[in-house]
């Protein structure tokens, strides 16, 4: 686990903000948000839905459909600026250095062709291969992400495939070009909790092998810790807090990062009730001018209707005037 | 702004948004209205054989006839006022459309839900006949079917409404057994809820959406098929002349000049028509989930 | 697969012999049987000629087996007005109106598909308005008034084209076509613009749609995430999920222009089926309508078999049961 590293980070995101233009109004989705990643580093995004974690991830790879926008902020890859370039541009970036699984694999492979057909697509979109040296790429990477008789499931179609190893296939299309950056959104979520498990082993195998970073987002704070080098906690669009591991799981900052711990399962004692958070997200359209956890926060007084702002250093951030675990 | 307006009223503000189906809606609503009241309206009564005198025949628009008044669209062959002629057929084709878009909607929701509902052998059976009545073109069975029962009003919508009710089937039937299969619809049968009630208030109400775009879409086309029946000279009668016929007869006159007794009646027909299909068309694109973000 | 086949088959078998049943019931029911095969003004001997021929004096259910029997060795009986053999004229007229629908089908399949997968791309373009607009027309103008119009501007006022008829043939492996001379063309050109008109505006919208709701899914959105370009996405990912729903509504659609071809036959005087049902409709000439009925009912439960096929040979997961 890299503390601070004095390498140029990989991956700098500053002010990144993304909105949504509406009937109902503006939905501020990704409201100011900055973190920076390290190469072989793994980040874990964690929040709710509707935290803006997903869109996030979108805006990473310029993927963001009308009517929503990048409004401002910015997105450098290894120095390389990323917001507002020309779409040709950003398609050189996308899958090459910069690569997406998402959530629901069935939904993400083209039903109606066969899988090696899909990989070849993918690899043709950056190199220029014959046929056959496609198919032997192709055929290496299944391998790699652990499906057996690769040569022959490449004739295959998505449906054939069971979900754990449909997820697989979505990850070997996203390492066809050997990319630095990998987001996985909500990968496991889908699938079943033994498969869930031998995926986030195989992850950071992967990870630890080539030195590829990866930007892990889920609402799950099990599954993502087990991953993670870094979390970072997103609330109504805002990252509320950030740092190691390890750190953040036994010492939270945030209010909501303390109610996200302790109502996980695991946590509760044995005949205790489940703890939960009161209240619910809000709507991303109509935020409190201050403090968007405010409302459900019992720590809140007068001064959390101001906007607080990101305290902290290098290593660990949180934006909360009445934080956990620092005396008041 | 939140969103806590009724459904309805927030359908009706995306619908204001598109200014073509405004329009179009303006355009039904008004021909409607002209319609309802074409015998107040109409300067002529054109189906009272009585009042039409030859002399008048086959005369240009703004033409003063024997009645004394300004024949605003020309007369016809038989010296009918196409003005009059127009309203009366335009009323003919909303009747026609209407009644045979209602009756079909009514036995097809009730064909699909039933099917759906009670599922088993008759749910196959049903849907079957229904599939196979999809594959015929609803021109053939109207055909067939004005052949087999001769021509009139009754038999007309009979064979419109034949030619139609398997479309609402089917739409009821898709959205039917959709909703069918879910949970909530499992756990309401277990409870001793009445099976009426299950499908008044819980599967009507979601076939509802799909069913009002197929049935203004169904409504255009019988407009369409009843005026195509009549051009053919299977439709109505002579002495009820519908815009179809009124083109028919029209038809041999176009190659001497005398094309308005074809073309206004055309007209009138083409914009009733795309009328309804504009604000069904955006209906649809307003209730397709799948066009939603 | 083959067992996918088979069970077709076997579906479209049942379903004929079902349609039969129907016709036979229905032609049987609106009237009396005699009247159905037998001219009115023929004279007493070949009455009784014929009702020995057809059994018209034995149950119905044995009248039903020899009209299929006769049915299947092609024999429908005699033409009232025509005086030939009914399968005889169907088929004389069959390839008029075969040549028309196809040449409607293709030009409405080949123009209207692009035109619909580029609306649908980029939806709130000038363009795609444009072409919606011309679809709705096309789709909401009843074909008996688009034909007007075509011969009134074509063929009246400008005189570039001819009014009706079919104009000059070529006969090709024992059949007459007309495509195949400039002049048998150029009477071809407006009827099968006629015909096309309403399925180019049902294939633009279609495939408009499609494009639409497939260019919303993730599917398209992984495929861009990976870098592939917006052309490799709309040629393969977009193309092949699209064909799918349009080839049913072709293959269907072909059924449905041969019954459609009725008015266009009928207002340019095309010497099809479609003329020649109207005509026996209006003349009462009874043996044609109940053939033409099987023989479309027949028609139709082909063309379904063959879309059923294409359609699993197209989209993969139909071909077996699904694996887990």
């Amino acid at each position: 686990m890299n503390a601070l590293s004095n390498a140029e980070p990989l991956l700098h995101v500053h002010e990144l903000q993304t909105h949504f233009f509406t009937r109902a109004g503006v939905v501020k989705a990704v409201d100011g948000v900055s973190f920076s990643l390290q190469r072989g580093q793994v980040l874990g995004l964690v929040g709710e839905s509707g935290s803006g974690k997903t869109v996030t991830g979108f805006s990473l790879l310029g993927l963001i459909d009308a009517p929503g926008r990048i409004v401002g902020g910015s997105v450098r890859l290894a120095g390389v600026e990323l917001v507002g370039i020309p779409e040709a541009k950003l398609r050189q970036v996308r899958g090459k250095r910069i690569s997406m699984v998402f959530q629901d694999p069935m939904m993400t492979l083209n039903p109606v062709l066969t899988v090696g057909r899909q990989m070849e697509l993918a690899l043709g979109a950056h190199r220029q291969m014959s046929r056959k040296a496609a198919r032997a790429r192709s055929a290496e990477l299944l391998t790699r992400v652990g499906l057996a008789d690769a040569d022959k499931r490449l004739d295959d179609y998505p449906h054939q495939f069971s979900g754990g190893m449909r997820q697989r296939v979505a990850i070997a299309i996203a390492l066809l070009h050997e990319p630095e950056i990998i987001v996985c959104d909500e990968p496991t979520t889908a699938l079943d909790v033994s498969i869930q498990a031998q995926i986030l082993r195989e992850m950071r195998l992967l990870v630890r092998e080539s030195g590829t970073s990866l930007i892990w987002i889920s609402h799950d704070l099990a599954t993502v810790s087990s991953l993670a080098d870094r979390l970072l906690v997103m609330y109504a669009g805002r990252i509320v807090e950030e740092g190691p591991t390890a750190t953040v799981l036994r010492d939270p900052r945030h209010p909501y990062t303390k109610g996200l711990l302790d109502s996980l399962p695991a946590m509760a004692r044995p005949g205790e009730e489940l703890r939960q958070i009161t209240g619910g997200a809000p709507s991303l359209s109509s935020l409190p001018p201050g403090c968007a956890f405010a409302p459900r926060c019992e720590r809140a007084t007068a001064i959390c209707e101001t906007m607080p702002s990101l305290e902290g250093d290098a290593v660990r951030r949180f934006r909360c005037h009445h934080p956990v675990g620092v005396d008041a | 702004m939140s969103a806590a307006a009724s459904p309805i009223a927030n359908f009706w503000a995306e619908f204001r948004e598109s200014p073509v189906a405004l329009a179009a809606l303006v355009v039904v609503l008004l021909i409607i209205v002209v319609a309802v009241l074409a015998p107040l309206i109409a300067p002529q009564d054109p189906y009272d054989l009585s009042r039409l005198q030859l002399r008048d025949a086959r005369r240009p628009p703004g033409f003063v006839g024997s009645g004394g008044y300004v024949h605003l669209l020309g007369t016809d062959a038989q010296g009918r006022d196409l003005f009059s002629a127009i309203l009366y057929g335009l009323r003919i084709s909303i009747q026609m459309g209407l009644m045979a878009g209602a009756i079909a909607l009514c036995i097809g929701a009730t064909l699909g839900i039933t099917a759906a509902f009670v599922g088993g052998r008759i749910e196959g059976l049903l849907m079957r006949i229904v599939d196979l009545q999809l594959c015929f073109p609803a021109i053939l069975l109207a055909l067939v079917l004005v052949a087999m029962l001769g021509q009139g009003k009754a038999q007309l919508i009979a064979a419109l409404v034949a030619a139609q009710y398997a479309y609402f089937a089917r739409t009821a039937y898709g959205a039917a057994s959709a909703e069918r299969r879910k949970d909530y619809i499992e756990a309401a049968m277990a409870t001793p809820l009445s099976s009426r009630r299950i499908v008044f208030r819980h599967l009507l109400p979601n076939c509802m959406p799909p069913l009002i775009v197929v049935a203004t879409v169904q409504v255009a086309n019988a407009i369409a098929l009843e005026a195509t029946l009549s051009f053919l000279g299977l439709g109505l009668p002579v002495t009820e002349p519908s815009l179809g016929m009124l083109i028919a007869n029209g038809f041999q006159y176009m190659m001497s000049g005398r094309y308005w007794i074809s073309v206004y009646p055309g007209i009138a027909l083409i914009v009733l028509i795309v009328a309804i299909n504009l604000v069904g068309d955006q209906i649809r694109d307003q209730l397709n989930p799948r066009l939603k973000r | 697969m083959l067992g996918f086949v088979i069970q077709r088959f076997l579906q479209a078998v049942t379903v004929m012999a079902v349609m039969s049943v129907i016709v036979f019931v229905g032609v049987y029911a609106i009237g009396n049987p005699i009247d159905v095969l037998i001219p009115p003004d023929a004279p007493q001997d070949i009455r009784a000629r014929t009702i020995a021929r057809f059994g018209l004096d034995r149950p119905l259910w044995e009248q039903y087996f020899i009209f299929i029997r006769n049915a299947l060795s092609g024999d429908f009986g005699r033409s009232f007005i025509y005086a030939m053999p009914v399968l005889q004229l169907i088929l004389s007229r069959l390839p008029a109106t075969l040549e028309l629908a196809l040449a409607a089908v293709l030009g409405a399949t080949l123009i209207g598909v692009p035109l619909g997968i580029f609306a649908g791309y980029r939806p709130h373009s000038r363009a795609a308005r444009v072409i919606m607009a011309v679809s709705i027309l096309g789709f909401s103008m009843p074909t008996f008034w688009v034909g007007l119009v075509l011969i009134l501007t074509f063929a009246v006022s400008l005189g570039w084209l001819p009014a009706g008829g079919r104009g000059q043939t070529v006969t090709l492996f024992g059949v007459q076509w007309s495509f195949l001379t400039i002049n048998g063309l150029s009477h071809l050109v407006l009827p099968a613009i006629n015909l096309a008109l309403f399925k180019l505006a049902m294939m633009i919208r279609l495939a408009r749609a499609g494009t639409r709701e497939i260019m919303l899914t993730d599917t398209i959105k992984f495929a861009r995430a990976a870098g592939l370009s917006e052309a490799t996405i709309l040629r393969h990912h977009v193309l092949k999920l699209i064909s799918i729903p349009i080839v049913t509504v072709f293959g269907l659609e072909l059924g449905s222009t041969l019954a459609f071809a009725v008015v266009t036959e009928t207002i340019f005087s095309w010497p099809g089926l479609g003329k020649l049902i109207i005509d026996s409709i209006t003349n009462l000439d009874r043996p044609v309508m109940v053939a033409y009925l099987i023989l479309i009912a027949a028609l139709f439960v082909t063309i379904n078999f063959v879309v059923d096929i294409t359609y699993a040979a197209l989209d993969p997961r139909l071909r077996r049961g699904k694996v887990a």
